[in-house]
């Protein structure tokens, strides 16, 4: 028998015969960090007037198992910007941690407080934040090793201009009055963008009205997303600071659409 | 110090046959050619506040800040070398920034001053290194609430963290003194530097610890009337007063260490040049008195 320290714990030759060690080599590229494992679906925003709406439902799915109901997906930075994260839920936690870190280097060397400023923010604005999230998502897109996250950057620049844009796991960053991940996408930012097709539009908008659209997409992405919540995390950002609301319920739903839709499963009508 | 001169003083970590260690000595002798700083624990916080001596007319007024933050709930503030409390500060944040990685969380004001007393202690014991010419005061406001921990997404058990007993207070201010020696100690009112044993003096006569005690804001304006009180205004060279305060959760700062508001800031010196008139006020005419008792002799 072999005795060799190198054959330790490998099932022996003369019983199984050469072990194929072409499973041993690790010589190929790392694919652990390339698929999402615990996900969150769409995160939407739209701006108005004076700041930017931001939601996001409170879901965490495995695979199509609604596995946990109390995620809060929106997180605050600087008490001025919010993120809102969709796809992988441990790689938003990185990110969060992060941005934590981020956020207590710029308080040692806060400004000072001012009456307009009271809880004096930063000076990385929503702006810069995005920028900085956008040059490290591309990075990580480099070395193989994605933040499996497509992001949501809401507040406002450094005019004071309300400030809304997006970036993905391969570093990919671009803005618009309204924006929308994953689903959302493709059911909420049609029904956005006939509020707020311009930057004009979008100013013109009040708070209000704002909020009352967003609140009409998270029910449409209730209503056709399989893998979202009515339960929901609802932010506006403006000059004054951050309102975050992170228990929010889908009001007045209404499934009488559902009566109408046909051709799924074993139906067959 | 009757013993200087011996050889004992040459290099650190040489015990004298009396026991001393001369080097620490001598680096708390820097700290007291420094300028006063100062921290008092109200009831609902922290105040710290220094004296900054304007080394030239050169340095832009309020810029190159001496308090420094160091997590989002800690501040520091020394009196001495300040280039050794830059270093110390840098190295109070790496501490803050390791707790968090391990633990989540963010530090204990009690756990950064044991490792900042730990660090400080370590540059008494080697012949390579000398010890810090500062004395830190380190105030911290350990959050009173349920915090989340760092990177947390859910809400957790309904029933709030472990370990928390029914009525046990949680949290609250906290102050600590860091000497060369390594040596801390939990304050309610502490001072350093050049002005120690007048701001003492004036720390003693407040009530900190009893049932009437300050608030902040009171803090805030004692405080500046201590560091006006501790400039000795014909011998010491011009100076900025530079405070930071911290308060709990529901208080002006909401658990985070920042800078005084320049308006109360104003307010609070404003206060404190008039109690130090009112004080020379009071010893000239007891001066006065004198001279005309002489006269009249």
């Amino acid at each position: 028998m072999d005795h060799r320290p190198q054959a330790w714990g490998r099932p022996r030759d003369d019983v199984y015969g050469a072990y194929d060690a072409s499973y041993l080599q690790n010589s190929g590229p790392k694919t652990v960090t390339q698929s999402p494992v615990v996900t969150g679906t769409s995160v939407i925003a739209i701006k108005f007037n004076e700041g930017v709406v931001i939601a996001a439902d409170n879901l965490a799915s495995y695979g199509s198992l609604a596995r946990f109901t109390d995620v809060k997906r929106l997180r605050v930075f600087l008490d001025s910007s919010v993120v809102g994260f969709g796809g992988d839920v441990s790689d938003m936690q990185f990110l969060d941690r992060h941005l934590n870190e981020l956020a207590i280097d710029e308080a040692y060397d806060a400004a000072e407080p001012t009456p307009e400023t009271p809880t004096s923010p930063g000076t990385l604005n929503a702006a810069n934040l995005h920028k900085y999230l956008q040059k490290l998502m591309y990075r990580r897109r480099n070395d193989f090793d994605p933040l499996w996250n497509q992001i949501l950057v809401a507040g406002l620049d450094a005019a004071s201009k309300p400030f809304l844009a997006s970036v993905d796991l391969r570093g990919t960053a671009f803005t618009s009055p309204s924006l929308a991940t994953g689903f959302g996408s493709a059911l909420a930012q049609p029904i956005m963008r006939k509020y707020a097709a311009t930057e004009e539009d979008a100013a013109r908008l009040t708070r209000e009205q704002a909020v009352d659209v967003v609140k009409e997409c998270m029910k449409v992405l209730f209503y056709r997303d399989a893998r979202s919540l009515d339960k929901y995390s609802i932010a506006v950002v403006t000059k004054a600071g951050v309102e975050l609301k992170e228990n929010e319920q889908l009001e007045r739903q209404s499934w009488a659409f559902a009566e109408r839709i046909k051709g799924y499963g074993t139906q067959t009508v | 110090m009757t013993s200087i001169g011996t050889g004992y003083d040459l290099a650190n970590s040489i015990f004298s046959p009396d026991g001393r260690n001369f080097q620490v000595e001598y680096a708390v002798k820097a700290v007291e050619n420094g300028g006063t700083s100062i921290g008092i624990r109200c009831k609902d916080g922290v105040v710290l506040a220094v004296e900054k001596v304007v080394a030239s007319k050169l340095l832009k007024h309020g810029a190159n800040k001496r308090i420094a933050t160091v997590d989002r709930h800690l501040g520091v503030v020394y009196s001495g070398m300040v280039p050794d409390g830059r270093h110390f500060v840098d190295r109070a944040r790496d501490e803050a920034r390791a707790w968090r990685d391990t633990f989540k969380t963010p530090i204990p004001t009690a756990d950064l001053a044991s490792r900042l007393g730990g660090y400080m202690q370590a540059y008494t014991l080697y012949q390579s290194v000398r010890p810090f010419g500062i004395t830190a005061i380190v105030g911290g406001f350990d959050s009173e609430l349920d915090t989340p921990v760092d990177g947390e997404v859910g809400s957790g058990p309904k029933c709030g963290a472990g370990g928390k007993g029914e009525g046990k207070k949680h949290g609250g201010p906290f102050l600590y003194m860091i000497e060369p020696s390594g040596l801390y100690w939990g304050y309610y009112g502490a001072a350093t530097g050049k002005g120690r044993q007048a701001a003492k003096a004036e720390l003693e006569k407040l009530d900190l610890s009893g049932s009437g005690a300050l608030s902040l804001e009171e803090a805030v304006k004692e405080a500046a009337r201590i560091i006006y009180v501790a400039h000795d205004d014909n011998k010491d060279k011009e100076f900025e007063l530079e405070m930071s305060w911290i308060s709990g959760a529901d208080g002006p700062t909401k658990g985070k260490h920042q800078e005084v508001p320049k308006a109360l800031r104003e307010e609070a010196e404003r206060l404190a040049k008039k109690a130090i008139e009112k004080d020379l006020e009071g010893d000239d005419d007891e001066e006065e008195k004198k001279e005309g008792d002489k006269m009249e002799e």
